[in-house]
């Protein structure tokens, strides 16, 4: 029987092309994230970092320790803007604490698993940190090292979770479904039954990404729209252009572009631009240039986000857990807006770069916007 | 000199023609089913937008190509084409006056990078394919660090025509872009230097046996030297080009090395120097690029494009290797 | 200058007699030392420390062990990272947590490892693609078909297999000693047998060694059978370490240039022929002192890049430079 097992699985990875997809397609966690995103948040007003939607409070007292302290904090890596942005937040965060923290040590993981159980492991022997920050690579993979760590000191994990309870508090926006939904609810409602909508996607089985387009598919099929083809582009501007052309010269009509991650959305849009198309309606992502385009160009489209502003709760988190006050936790959920028609005018930041991410929360740190790269 | 020249040109010229040869075939009959698919690709216009967007990939291999013919690798490519985007976007900042003096910079930068791949290659004798893998990671780096791991500034509509804009109603070819113009005057420049000049013959020498070239009187380092210096050059026109089709990015770059050599070996170059022509390159691009097409057409999951470029990549350097054999 | 270069030679020739891996090995523990010093992490210094230092080097250890045979017999092994991939993901896919499932899960990595290794062997040694572009492409199908099967993570590695890359033996952790035994393997292998000498003729002169009667395409084939065999089991451990395999661990592992550039820093020739085990396992104990120092200073992600990049041309010119002859 085993050795059939074998076989199999060997087969299987020789020939197999139905992908395990339905991993990425939870009805019960389609269903969660749809209510909390009408879900009413929680917490301070005009401050969504520091608000939570629902669940319930943990009680911290035992980890109370007199400051200033030191936060370790290990990242699975800067590879992209979206990561950089929220670094920036998270240390923006810290610069506004400082009286409170003596040091915010970082290390980076360089989107190597082994690395950052690693540096973890660093951290541990090193014997410096109050409390512990993770920002996992991937989920399985960092479980022991944040169990191995929850038994020296507080943890707090956010963006990826982990597969133990043990962490403080795992701190994230409602999450991929929730960003699926919305953007295809959004075109859905723009678009007549039996449209054509191209997906264009960064890279697949990465689990934040898939769930996002497991959402918006189910949506795209219940509402009849086609999605005529679901396009990986590595978030390379110059392939995401290349393969929008090859679309458009396909000469089936695209009426909608949805994408998991709104970084190469105006590089799509130049595709249209320079076929001497009108523009399809699209969804992006809250990075500057896409809403400059849409401002300017009067474009049909929504942006979801994934908000960098999630960088900051982690600080505060930790603050909060060193003096015994009670945190949302064992789930912390963040809001996660999108900018509409309605708001886009309020994001638009003139002097912010091309991928500034609009959500982060970050106006008020000290430093903005110079620290985020704008003028 | 003479003397080994003419002791090894009869057969590389044999094998020259025959790889040029597949590298046309295999072009030609990708985009024959490129066009079977989707016939209007055999539309002039569409034909032209097909050679702008493979300008790049065919300009980066032909770089390479100088320095395969030196008998080394160079890996910092794609590093300096993600380089050029980045700076071009930040030192423009938008003002278009400031276009022609920051491209002026970046052939700058892509001399310097050249020449500290030459200069440690030649002088400090550190293998290409290690000396290139460290200046790609800190040219990489440098880029990065230098915009914040995030594109800054912006690109100015004069800078991005030289990759983006298509001339319309031009006589003979109907629609011309700029790209396709800077495309021909690179490939025609590579082909005088490697093919017509003096420079061109001692670069195979000294690929072909470096100690041999030397004792004929070739100066084996400085035309080492130049190779990376050619080929560095070439990555900033590719990201130029690049930069204007498609904008700012990060990862704009990223893997072009490898095509680029794997674009040279379908035109029959061999690794490690002596043999190789421009008209192979050019044509190993064209059909790496008409792969990478022809895969977007029939939207087979991405995963399996991988798999089936690999294939492909085998098959056409395997039957490079069996026809050379067979012809020597 | 090979012939004035003797004077030179004389001068130095106590410089020259220091064996490369010492050297290297000398450099790393500078670095982390002085790391430690100067950013006041004595502790650092410590057992604990230490052995966090030593299971940095494992992976690439591993994988770096099976690349000294591939490129000492003259060839290059750039498929390692797609099939530590491809065993991590397989391992975890075939226990499902069951510890009944382990040895048939390791037996069947194993002999996947085995055909990958033997098909590179023929590919190279028998129809004469170019290591470079054939393993490229093996790693590209192996790639594809691996993201093709298992979009996300299936399954997990039985708990007790999980506990081996967590469990220390008289203080020193189990993935510490398997590197350990299997660097001494390669080493008996290469420095004992005659398969080992032979391994050097083979790639030192593979002309003369044909002339001797030596089957230099079987020892080809043979040094890639080792080589994916390396790689099968540093994916076994990251499969074990990570508790499950993710399809795109060794690509973001970046094991095929960095094993290769750990086994060129330890003084192996890229050309085949000289070097050895004690020059890979110095090249992963500069790499892990330089990862281990970066995060002690506190390095900014991309700066880290741009040193690294320096620090590796740094390591290989230190001795690279001593070469008389041309290197390409």
């Amino acid at each position: 029987m085993q050795l059939r097992t074998i076989l199999a699985a060997t087969l299987a990875v020789a020939f197999s092309t139905t992908a395990y997809a339905q991993e990425f397609n939870d009805p019960a966690e389609f269903k969660k994230q749809r209510e909390l995103l009408s879900t009413k948040a929680e917490g301070p007003e005009g401050k969504p970092w520091e608000q939570h939607l629902g669940g319930g409070m943990v009680d911290t007292a035992k980890f109370k320790k007199d400051g200033p302290h030191t936060i370790c904090f290990s990242n699975a890596g800067v590879f992209n803007p979206w990561r950089v942005v929220g670094l920036n937040n998270m240390k923006g965060e810290a610069e506004l604490q400082k009286a409170r923290i003596k040091e915010l040590i970082v290390l980076d993981g360089e989107g190597k698993d082994d690395k950052q159980i690693s540096d973890i492991q660093s951290l541990l022997d090193g014997g410096k940190c109050d409390v512990l920050i993770v920002s996992p690579t991937t989920t399985a993979a960092l479980t022991p090292a944040v169990e191995a760590a929850c038994e020296k000191l507080p943890v707090i994990v956010f963006d990826r979770g982990v597969n133990t309870k043990c962490p403080v508090t795992y701190i994230h926006p409602v999450g991929g479904y929730g960003f699926g939904i919305t953007s295809a609810e959004f075109i859905a409602s723009k678009l007549p039954k039996g449209s054509n909508v191209l997906a264009l996607r960064i890279v697949p089985g990465v689990d934040v990404l898939e769930t996002r387009y497991s959402a918006a598919k189910s949506i795209f099929d219940e509402a009849g729209i086609n999605v005529i083809g679901s396009e990986f582009t590595g978030s390379d501007r110059a392939k995401t252009k290349s393969v929008v052309e090859d679309y458009i010269n396909r000469g089936e009509k695209i009426d909608a572009v949805w994408m998991d991650a709104g970084d190469t959305a105006t590089a799509a849009l130049e595709a249209f631009e320079d076929a001497g198309l009108p523009y399809p309606v699209i969804s992006g992502e809250d990075q500057q240039d896409f809403l400059r385009k849409w401002q300017k160009d009067n474009l049909v489209a929504i942006a979801p986000s994934y908000p960098t502003y999630q960088w900051r709760t982690p600080i505060i988190a930790a603050l909060d857990i060193l003096d015994g006050k009670q945190v949302p936790g064992p789930e912390w959920n963040l809001p996660q807006p999108a900018i509409t028609q309605e708001t886009l005018a309020s994001y638009i930041d003139e002097r912010m770069p091309p991928l500034h991410y609009s959500l982060c929360g970050c106006q008020d740190l000290p430093g903005y916007p110079e620290q985020w790269g704008g003028k | 000199m003479t003397v080994l020249l003419n002791a090894v040109r009869p057969t590389r010229r044999r094998t020259a023609w025959l790889s040029v040869n597949l590298a046309l075939v295999i072009f030609v009959v990708l985009y024959g089913v490129i066009a079977i698919l989707q016939p209007n690709y055999l539309d002039a216009a569409l034909f032209m937008n097909f050679l702008r967007r493979a300008a790049p990939l065919i300009i980066l291999a032909c770089g390479q190509l100088f320095v395969i013919l030196s008998g080394g690798f160079d890996l910092s490519m794609g590093a300096v084409v993600t380089l050029v985007v980045l700076a071009a976007s930040m030192l423009i900042g938008g003002d278009p006056d400031m276009t022609w003096t920051v491209i002026a910079i970046l052939y700058a930068m892509g001399l310097a990078v050249g020449l500290a791949n030459g200069l440690i290659v030649s002088f400090l004798k550190v293998p290409s394919i290690i000396a290139t893998l460290g200046t790609m990671l800190l040219v990489n780096g440098l880029a990065l660090a230098w915009s914040g791991g995030a594109p800054r500034g912006d690109l100015p509509d004069n800078f991005r025509n030289l990759g983006r804009l298509v001339l319309k109603d031009v006589p003979l070819v109907g629609s011309l872009p700029i790209a396709v113009v800077i495309l021909v005057v690179v490939t025609l420049l590579a082909w005088w230097g490697l093919h017509a000049t003096a420079y061109g013959k001692r670069l195979l020498a000294v690929g072909d046996n470096p100690r041999a070239a030397e004792l004929a009187g070739v100066p084996v380092k400085p035309t080492r030297i130049s190779a990376f210096v050619v080929s560095a050059l070439s990555a900033v026109t590719a990201g130029i080009l690049i930069g204007g089709f498609s904008g700012v990015s990060v990862n704009a770059g990223r893997g072009l090395e490898l095509q680029a050599i794997a674009a040279c070996v379908i035109g029959g170059a061999q690794l490690l120097g002596g043999r190789g022509t421009i008209v192979g390159a050019l044509f190993g691009a064209l059909s790496l690029f008409a792969l990478f097409t022809l895969l977007n057409l029939l939207g087979l999951p991405q995963a399996l494009r991988d798999s089936l470029q690999g294939l492909i990549l085998i098959a056409a350097v395997g039957v490079t290797v069996l026809r050379y054999r067979r012809s020597t | 200058m090979s012939v004035n270069a003797t004077p030179v030679a004389m001068t130095r020739r106590g410089f020259r007699d220091v064996p490369v891996p010492v050297v290297v090995i000398a450099l790393a523990a500078l670095i982390y030392v002085t790391a430690a010093i100067v950013t006041g992490q004595a502790n650092q210094i410590s057992a604990a420390g230490l052995t966090g230092l030593l299971q940095r080097t494992v992976a690439l250890g591993l994988v770096g062990l099976g690349q000294t045979f591939a490129i000492l017999v003259g060839s290059i092994d750039l498929s390692v990272a797609a099939l530590i991939s491809t065993v991590a993901v397989l391992a975890s896919y075939l226990m499902q947590g069951d510890p009944s499932m382990i040895v048939p899960a390791i037996a069947a990595c194993v002999a996947l490892s085995l055909g990958v290794g033997a098909i590179n062997g023929v590919l190279v040694a028998y129809w004469g693609i170019n290591p470079l572009i054939a393993t490229l492409s093996t790693g590209l199908i192996l790639q594809g078909l691996l993201s093709a099967s298992f979009t996300f993570l299936s399954g997990s590695v039985a708990p007790s297999f999980q506990a081996l890359a967590y469990q220390n033996l008289l203080g020193v952790p189990l993935p510490v000693l398997l590197l350990a035994v299997f660097a001494l393997a390669a080493w008996f292998v290469l420095a004992k047998t005659r398969f080992g000498a032979h391994l050097y003729a083979a790639g030192g002169n593979p002309d003369g060694a044909k002339l001797a009667g030596l089957r230099v395409q079987r020892l080809v084939l043979g040094a890639h059978v080792i080589a994916s065999f390396a790689a099968c089991v540093a994916g076994l451990y990251l499969a074990a370490r990570l508790q499950s395999g993710t399809p795109w661990i060794g690509r973001d592992g970046i094991y095929d240039l960095e094993s290769i550039a750990i086994v060129v820093i330890g003084g192996t020739l890229l050309s085949g022929g000289k070097g050895g085990v004690l020059g890979t396992i110095a090249g992963v104990l500069l790499f892990a002192s330089l990862d281990a120092s970066f995060n002690m200073f506190g390095v900014d992600a991309f700066l880290k890049q741009v040193l690294r990049g320096a620090i590796v041309i740094a390591a290989v010119s230190v001795y690279a430079v001593r070469n008389r002859g041309h290197v390409a």
